[in-house]
């Protein structure tokens, strides 16, 4: 009994981190999704019933169930992640630059970027420490005065328009995966490792969607192609699980590493479907995977997006808890990666059919 | 040239903070033996490399110094798995958070700065930069394993790993003023070619960052007739303009006030403009808060000037210079060194 179980579990080992390594080091700023998109579309080609990417440049992509009149389940990954577009040349391969999804302008200076799909090498400076006041250094830099440098000789070597992204290589550190975009390509990741090993009860709908950064704007055109019986929005949680300043109990921490996949109750878009909660939430007790309920409280998912699509669409989020996302280096926890995958891989497997027959 | 750059970009990914120089002065002792007659390390860890002249004994000596410090952190407290930090050298806090950096613990340790979001905060730092106190360094390693590798007073050096820009613009922590030292390599390099009259000892002095020890102690050592202290200034760049600040890729900015021999500055200029080089008179009407200020002063005081390479962004892990400004100062400076007839020191005279 044992055995087999494991056998049917999702593994996350070295392949698996592998893909998520070329996941994370690729670009996807919301609405230049493609170079992940690709990288999706090579991985699941291969198994998909169907696959087609649609008017946004979400991936939709479909495995057939092997049994009569199975669930139609929806499971939406983003594949974007937040970055910056340049704005304008204000002089030698020096460009002003807009926020592309939610950035702290604290987390800018200082940091290297990567521009365009040629990677162009690039730096956001600061003015120097000896030039500036201390009134000035009690103040945030103001995004506007913020410059993406690719250096003088390279002027004109890209135009207004091109997006970038932080210049960060995915690495693997004791228990810890640190990359940029873990958010939300850990979720993409494992989508497609889902989908690769898509239980047979269920026909599923893998949307590996766009520009959920910038408002949840692909999941729900999505949604409606794929007219699901019920969604699953898989993600990455912000963990705020650090001590407080003040040595006080931290009590607000929305998620805790090291304490397994994230179920979410209420976030600011969505009442997670009460049925769906409670069948993972028994999932995760009966296969033994360690789980959390997100706090309830701000934060959003496609699940936003999707659950009022149509005549509505039965939705719950499930996230990985990670630290310092919206920043130039994300982290995860390894171990919450492979309860979230076991957690899916199961609440699609022991999914009642008739989940949805019982009164909301 | 590729190869020099790389000289420049390996001395930029190592470790080199303030009082623990000892990975960048390694590599920079490897690149220096096969080009001086002799290398020695002073008691506080400078590096010198001496490479004889051709005249007749007793030869005068050239000093050409750079700092091979740079600014870091420090670890305060491991607590919870975390580390608190404070700054040695000059930062600005708003440079730090999900900066890389390697914790010198019992092993070397990746790491990065971390701001701990806002919840965790006091409430009144919502939109303001994060003080240090507050700012945390995550390993991603368990607690009792952090507490086990870490403590306090260990080295936290940035590791924001280098880039080479189109044409030559090379970005990376450490450039002030390990671009300083690449021009010494340079004009070590070039002397290889040059006759010489003088004695030249190439350093690259410690703690400048903190308070000049490599600056004061390496001339007493020594006893120089005539000293170059190599440093950098601003580049013309975003937060930096007007007056004393220089474009990248201009050619070296040549020290002129009371920390500046003036006729080195004549000489230099001169030089510069022989050899058909750009350069900028860098008015420095006190002091040139480099180790310049203590280098003139000691012994019974040393004829000095002091070159200057543009740098944008300094004391960031992105500061940026143009490799070219590297190449002239190295040039510049062989070309000093070779010109000194032995008889300099007695007939160079006050005038600019």
């Amino acid at each position: 009994m044992t055995k087999r179980v494991s056998k049917m579990t999702l593994q996350i080992g070295p392949q698996q981190i592998a893909l998520l390594e070329r996941l994370s080091n690729a670009g996807g700023v919301s609405g230049d999704e493609g170079a992940v998109r690709r990288m999706v579309i090579e991985e699941i080609e291969g198994t998909a019933d169907s696959l087609k990417v649609d008017a946004m440049g979400s991936v939709l992509a479909v495995r057939h169930a092997q049994t009569e009149n199975a669930l139609r389940v929806m499971v939406a990954a983003h594949m974007d992640e937040v970055g910056f577009m340049l704005q304008e040349e204000t002089d030698d391969g020096l460009f002003s630059f807009g926020l592309v999804g939610g950035i702290d302008p604290r987390q800018l200076p200082g940091k290297t970027v990567w521009v365009g799909p040629q990677r162009i090498p690039g730096v956001i400076g600061a003015c120097p420490i000896h030039l500036s006041t201390e009134a000035e250094r009690g103040q945030v830099i103001p995004e506007e005065s913020l410059r993406i440098d690719i250096g003088p000789s390279a002027s004109g070597r890209v135009e207004p328009g091109e997006r970038a992204v932080f210049a960060t290589s995915f690495r693997q550190a004791g228990p810890s995966l640190f990359g940029k975009a873990l958010d939300d390509r850990i979720g993409v990741a494992t989508l497609i490792e889902l989908f690769k090993h898509a239980p047979p009860n269920v026909e599923l709908l893998a949307a590996f969607t766009v520009q959920e950064e910038v408002g949840l704007r692909g999941a729900g055109p999505a949604a409606d192609t794929f007219d699901p019986d019920l969604a699953f929005a898989i993600d990455c949680t912000p963990a705020y699980d650090h001590p407080n300043w003040d040595g006080s109990e931290n009590v607000r921490y929305n998620t805790r590493l090291d304490h397994g996949p994230a179920i979410y109750t209420v976030d600011r878009g969505t009442i997670s479907d009460r049925r769906l909660v409670e069948h993972l939430r028994q999932t995760a007790e009966a296969e033994r995977i360690s789980y959390q309920l997100r706090q309830p409280g701000g934060g959003g998912t496609d699940a936003g997006a999707i659950h009022l699509r149509r005549a509505g669409i039965p939705s719950v989020s499930v996230s990985v808890p990670g630290r310092y996302m919206h920043t130039a280096i994300s982290m995860v926890r390894l171990a919450d990666w492979q309860g979230y995958a076991a957690l899916l891989h199961a609440g699609l497997r022991l999914l009642p059919a008739d989940i949805l027959t019982e009164e909301r | 040239m590729k190869e020099r750059i790389s000289h420049l970009t390996k001395l930029i990914s190592l470790a080199g903070v303030s009082g623990y120089e000892t990975p960048v002065r390694q590599a920079l002792a490897e690149a220096w033996e096969p080009l001086a007659d002799e290398i020695s390390v002073s008691r506080v860890g400078s590096l010198h490399a001496l490479k004889r002249g051709e005249g007749a004994e007793p030869r005068p000596l050239v000093m050409l110094s750079a700092h091979m410090d740079g600014v870091g952190l420090m670890v305060t407290d491991v607590k919870d798995g975390f580390l608190h930090i404070t700054s040695v050298g000059g930062l600005d806090v708003r440079i730090l958070p999900a900066q890389p950096v390697i914790v010198h613990g019992r092993r070397e340790l990746e790491g990065m700065i971390v701001q701990p979001s806002e919840r965790q905060l006091p409430d009144d730092l919502a939109d303001k930069p994060v003080p240090m106190k507050y700012l945390l360094v995550e390993t991603g390693l368990p607690a009792d394993e952090v507490a086990e590798l870490v403590r306090p007073g260990d080295v936290v050096s940035f590791a924001q790993p280098p880039m080479v820009l189109e044409g030559d613009f090379v970005c990376g922590h450490s450039l002030d003023n390990r671009a300083s030292v690449a021009a010494l390599t340079v004009c070590l390099d070039a002397l290889q070619q040059m006759r010489h009259p003088w004695d030249v000892a190439v350093t690259a002095t410690v703690q400048e960052e903190f308070n000049h020890l490599g600056g004061i102690t390496s001339p007493f050592t020594l006893q120089p007739d005539l000293a170059v202290v190599i440093d950098v200034t601003y580049g013309v760049g975003p937060g930096a303009s007007g007056f004393n600040v220089y474009p990248l890729e201009s050619g070296p900015a040549l020290g002129w006030g009371p920390t500046v021999h003036p006729a080195l500055y004549r000489r230099f200029k001169e030089l510069a403009d022989e050899m058909e080089m750009p350069w900028h008179k860098d008015v420095l009407p006190r002091l040139s808060w480099t180790e310049t200020d203590n280098l003139q002063l000691v012994g019974k005081g040393i004829p000095t000037i002091l070159l200057s390479i543009p740098l944008r962004y300094m004391h960031t892990p992105v500061e940026m210079i143009a490799w070219k400004d590297v190449e002239r100062t190295g040039r510049l400076m062989a070309q000093f060194v070779a010109g000194l007839p032995l008889d300099y020191v007695e007939t160079m005279g006050w005038d600019a």
